[in-house]
């Protein structure tokens, strides 16, 4: 196991993490398991994409990625969970039509083709880094991760908004009878899950690529990290993260003949005995 | 109804069907000929079906939707890149819309699932995308026949050839983890080891995987002259870009299987394809006027210069149009259809040369080793700098001889030991 | 370990034979008779069809025996269907078996998949149960995708499977219809018998079944095991039905469908799953005989049923029915 390879696992654990923390932000306070977030993942890459090589910027790329699966966010969570709050099964398979709507549309708008986020100039080529030559790039998707950790948990422990997300995981009616307007928390909670689901498609698709299948993958490996991590806790999405990232490159590695067990043998073990996952919160 | 009226009425029929059954013959002429389409239009392979459909659509209308007087309807279903839906379509096709042929598909797996069906009820298959080597040759199934296509070894033989004249003497693999992966790195792997070469390292890996790096670290750390890459769909572009961006391209030459320079791969990719190498019967940037001109004319349609893909189905449809011409339009004879489709030569194709199928069902092409090169406005396409004539899929071994050897798979590569 | 015996359903009221009354019986009989005339008017596709829709319709029961019943929505039952049509064409075409042998092999297979999948799942409910079975299906999944000296990988297997009999359409869809029949029937039984009032307990409240001194795990654990035992009967059919099965046939999307068409028809309702079969199968060929756009149809379909109709059809009908019923006793 060399420098190469833990950049690696912790780049690709970087990727995860912003896309599985959006993930677990939804799933730890509204209790959503959103199985449209993968397909987020993809539009805000595919959208992001089309605007980056039209605007050739790959920060107005970024941005339109973020507002536009903010709004797609908006509209399933407005639009049709509305419809059936509070029945978590129905929540569930709810968003399970919409991801197939999604994949199935943005076939439609992009074609399968694999595309591929232009980087900007500034992240070309690579640099020496612990003796390895190293994309730069990919140190900054590893750089961003690192990053959006430290702005959520500001969020999160810092802001009033973030105290009243952590109330609401732990116990969402007390925060409700206490005046609050547990709605607009929500609403906002589901827009910034959404985005960073949108923002992570933009910085995979630069270095994964985008293509139909993008969105169901990612999502097996956020579900992975979420249900390891637990419920409802941002350090358990970041270990959750990294164990996965880590497993996986590894995986690669050193058992190519065991692609999926690396990551759902201890998943499945975890579940087994700690249902709730390595730091959640029971319902 | 009742069942006495019911038995009456149907008894009825049937003895109406008896009589009219020569005059209906004789109308044959005047139905359409239908031709099922089989493609992946959704699923991970999704853009390949799409060209396919493409391909074939631009032969019929090329030809004006007609072959020896008739109309030619063709029904096109989605096998959604998945082996169980192509079986549930294929049925469709042949027990509901009555087609009189099909033709398709893409993935291997599709291919062998719909074999196994039309084997029982003799529905001749086409099938100019599916390369998995057995169906022409261990597994032979008669109704299943192999118009413009290829087989998967078939041009790994040829560059591993070509590799080994170049000088390179230690070569690595990567390739996805799957029967066609497996059969043309046997392919390479045979002939180049055959004549003295070493092949250092095998890596397979998964379909679909997203992150190459694990298996580029580890190449990048090896003695080797060049790494042979069989990559399809969207591991080829993932596999392609992240060899460049950790700065391998250039140190080490790459030669790859045709699909993992297909035009449906380079022509999203910058610079990061030029300069590999790989082996076809198709290049769309070889100066042969017959393959320029159609390349060009592809290209003012689908505003995109063609891929495998296209090409082979446009190549497949029009062989079948020329076979049934000489047959006067008469589909309905299967055996004489299949029959004069094994025994003509297939003139006029953008290959700008003849060609024609072995003994067992495969054509012969030309193959020629192709460079990735950029145009003069940008774009990339392969251009052949060395051409192998007349390339059997079984190479230059004895057909007898060869198929007593077992498939490739990942435990058989052809590796010569010692 | 003392369990009490819930209290037996009071021996009064109508004459039954083995539990259904006597216009029950007239209603199946004549479903049954209709079901069995229909090769006569139809093709031989639309028989195929005919075929299948029964034979996703005992899958889809198999999972509203656990959803409908028990409260847990699995989506490893496609899973558990695939391991029996895996085993089932297996013997079959590699170790030369005769079918009824491949059959017994499958069924227990995928039974004992479904306990083995049951030890692990058993103490997880809700939105963690799914997700837990969704995870055991992907592990069964890769299994059939890369043990390939076994499942042929992403070949899968074929085979050779109708012999005698069964090669005629007709025959195999009577013979299909036959054990769908029976296995619905059994399936019936189950939930009504008392093992099976348990069950609902359990789904209504788990803590007061606790309470009352039943072991909840074992009596999930036992149900899970059966609807896996009805699910390998299905996967079984599947074998001969298609004489092919690939890691397709064990994917997440084959469980999805399953629970589609169990929620389509109604959770709860049992025989629902035959109509949501029908109906999603019939859906699928319309649809893609006019466009590729299959998958948005699907998935509008689940959003619409989510919001408009998650009781389902026959749920629907049931309950549009008792309220006639109460309007007109009023």
């Amino acid at each position: 196991m060399n420098a190469f390879q833990l950049l690696n696992g912790a780049t690709f654990a970087a990727l995860l993490f912003v896309v599985a923390s959006g993930f677990s932000l939804i799933f730890g306070l509204l209790r959503i398991v959103n199985l449209a977030h993968g397909a987020l993942y993809l539009a805000g890459g595919y959208v992001g994409f089309t605007v980056a090589v039209h605007s050739g910027s790959y920060v107005l790329g970024g941005a339109a990625a973020i507002l536009a699966v903010a709004a797609l966010g908006f509209a399933l969570d407005q639009g049709l969970l509305r419809f059936v709050r509070g029945h978590e099964l129905r929540e569930v398979l709810l968003t399970l039509g919409v991801a197939f709507v999604l994949n199935d549309m943005a076939l439609v708008i992009w074609g399968g083709d694999s595309f591929t986020v232009p980087i900007p100039d500034a992240l070309k080529g690579g640099v020496r880094i612990f003796g390895v030559f190293y994309p730069k790039y990919r140190l900054f998707v590893l750089v961003t991760g690192i990053l959006i950790f430290i702005a959520l948990m500001l969020l999160l422990h810092r802001t009033r908004l973030g105290a009243l997300i952590r109330a609401g995981v732990d116990d969402p009616e007390m925060v409700e009878a206490s005046g609050i307007n547990i709605r607009r928390v929500f609403l906002g909670t589901f827009l910034l899950g959404s985005a960073l689901a949108g923002f992570g498609g933009l910085m995979g698709g630069a270095f994964l690529s985008l293509y139909p299948s993008a969105d169901a993958e990612i999502l097996v490996f956020s579900l992975a990290v979420v249900i390891i991590g637990g419920r409802g806790s941002l350090v358990g999405v970041a270990i959750g993260s990294l164990l996965v990232g880590f497993l996986n490159t590894l995986g690669q590695v050193m058992f190519p003949e065991l692609a999926y067990f690396v990551i759902f043998g201890p998943m499945v073990c975890l579940l087994a005995f700690r249902p709730l996952g390595l730091l959640g919160r029971a319902t | 109804m009742d069942r006495r009226q019911f038995l009456k009425s149907t008894s009825v029929l049937a003895a109406a069907g008896l009589v009219s059954k020569p005059w209906i013959a004789a109308h044959a002429q005047a139905t359409p000929i239908k031709i099922g389409v089989l493609a992946p239009l959704t699923g991970v392979v999704a853009a390949g079906g799409r060209e396919m459909v493409e391909g074939t659509q631009f032969f019929f209308e090329q030809v004006g939707g007609q072959v020896a007087g008739r109309k030619v309807e063709l029904i096109i279903e989605d096998d959604a890149s998945v082996p169980d839906t192509a079986l549930q379509k294929a049925r469709k096709l042949v027990e509901q819309s009555n087609v009189h042929f099909l033709m398709g598909n893409l993935l291997a797996n599709t291919g062998l699932a719909v074999a196994n069906y039309v084997k029982d009820n003799g529905t001749p298959y086409f099938i100019p995308i599916i390369a998995a080597d057995d169906l022409t040759q261990r597994a032979r199934i008669k109704n299943v026949v192999r118009v413009a296509g290829y087989s998967a070894s078939a041009f790994t033989h040829a560059l591993g050839d070509w590799a080994y004249k170049q000088g390179y003497r230690k070569i690595a693999t990567i390739s996805q983890d799957y029967s066609f992966g497996h059969e043309q790195c046997g392919g390479l792997c045979q002939v180049f080891t055959e004549k003295g070469g070493e092949i250092v390292q095998q890596f397979w890996h998964p379909l679909n995987t997203a992150d190459f790096s694990p298996y580029l670290g580890q190449i990048a750390n090896m003695k080797i002259d060049a790494v042979f890459a069989m990559e399809n769909g969207a591991d080829a572009t993932r596999f392609i870009q992240q060899f460049a961006s950790f700065g391998l391209k250039g140190q080490i030459p790459v030669i790859s299987a045709m699909n993992t320079t297909d035009q449906s791969i380079i022509r999203t990719l910058g610079g990061e394809c030029e300069g590999i190498v790989s082996a076809a019967h198709f290049a769309e940037g070889s100066d042969n006027p017959v393959t320029q001109k159609f390349v060009k004319d592809y290209a003012a349609k689908y505003e995109k210069i063609p891929s495998l893909f296209g090409f082979s189905m446009y190549s497949g449809s029009m062989w079948l149009a020329q076979a049934i011409d000489k047959l006067g339009g008469k589909v309905e004879d299967r055996d004489a259809l299949l029959a004069t489709v094994g025994g003509m030569e297939l003139t006029n194709s953008p290959l700008g040369k003849a060609v024609k199928l072995d003994a067992y069902g495969n054509p012969i092409y030309d193959v020629a080793i192709r460079k990735v090169t950029k145009r003069p406005d940008g774009k990339f396409w392969n251009v052949p700098i060395e051409t192998y004539a007349n390339v059997s899929q079984f190479w230059t071994y004895d057909p007898e001889t060869y198929m007593k050897q077992p498939t490739y798979s990942r435990a058989f590569q052809g590796i010569k030991k010692g | 370990m003392t369990t009490l015996e819930p209290i037996a359903a009071p021996a009064t009221g109508p004459r039954t034979f083995a539990g259904a009354r006597a216009r029950t019986i007239a209603i199946v009989a004549l479903v049954l008779a209709s079901l069995a005339a229909l090769p006569f008017g139809l093709s031989k596709y639309q028989v195929g069809l005919a075929t299948e829709m029964l034979i996703y319709g005992v899958l889809a029961m198999s999972i509203d025996i656990l959803a409908g019943f028990a409260g847990r929505t699995s989506l490893a039952h496609g899973a558990i269907f695939g391991i029996s049509a895996y085993v089932v064409v297996y013997a079959v075409s590699h170790l030369g078996l005769p079918p009824a042998v491949a059959v017994v092999l499958g069924v227990m297979a995928a039974t004992a998949a479904a306990a083995l999948f049951s030890l692990v799942a058993v103490r997880t409910s809700g939105v963690y149960f799914l997700l837990i079975t969704i995870a055991l299906g992907m592990i069964v999944w890769g299994i059939c995708l890369r043990w390939t000296d076994v499942t042929g990988g992403e070949n899968g297997l074929r085979g050779d499977m109708r012999v005698g009999l069964l090669r005629d359409h007709q025959t195999f869809y009577w013979m299909v219809l036959v054990v769908a029949a029976l296995a619905s029937f059994a399936m019936w039984r189950f939930v009504r018998s008392p093992f099976g009032l348990t069950l609902r307990g359990i789904r209504d409240s788990e803590s007061r079944m606790r309470s009352l001194g039943y072991n909840v795990h074992l009596h999930l654990f036992i149900g899970f095991t059966v609807s896996g035992f009805f699910a390998g009967i299905a996967g079984a059919l599947y074998a001969f039905f298609n004489s092919f099965v690939s890691p397709s046939t064990v994917a997440l999307a084959q469980s999805v469908q399953g629970l589609l068409m169990a929620i389509t028809g109604g959770i709860g309702t049992l025989f629902g799953s035959f109509v949501g079969s029908f109906a999603i199968l019939t859906l699928q060929n319309v649809v893609s005989s006019y466009t590729e756009r299959w998958q948005t149809a699907l998935g509008v379909t689940f959003i619409l049923i989510m919001i408009f109709a998650p009781e389902g059809l026959v749920g629907k009908l049931r309950a549009l029915l008792s309220r006639g019923a109460r309007g007109s006793a009023n």
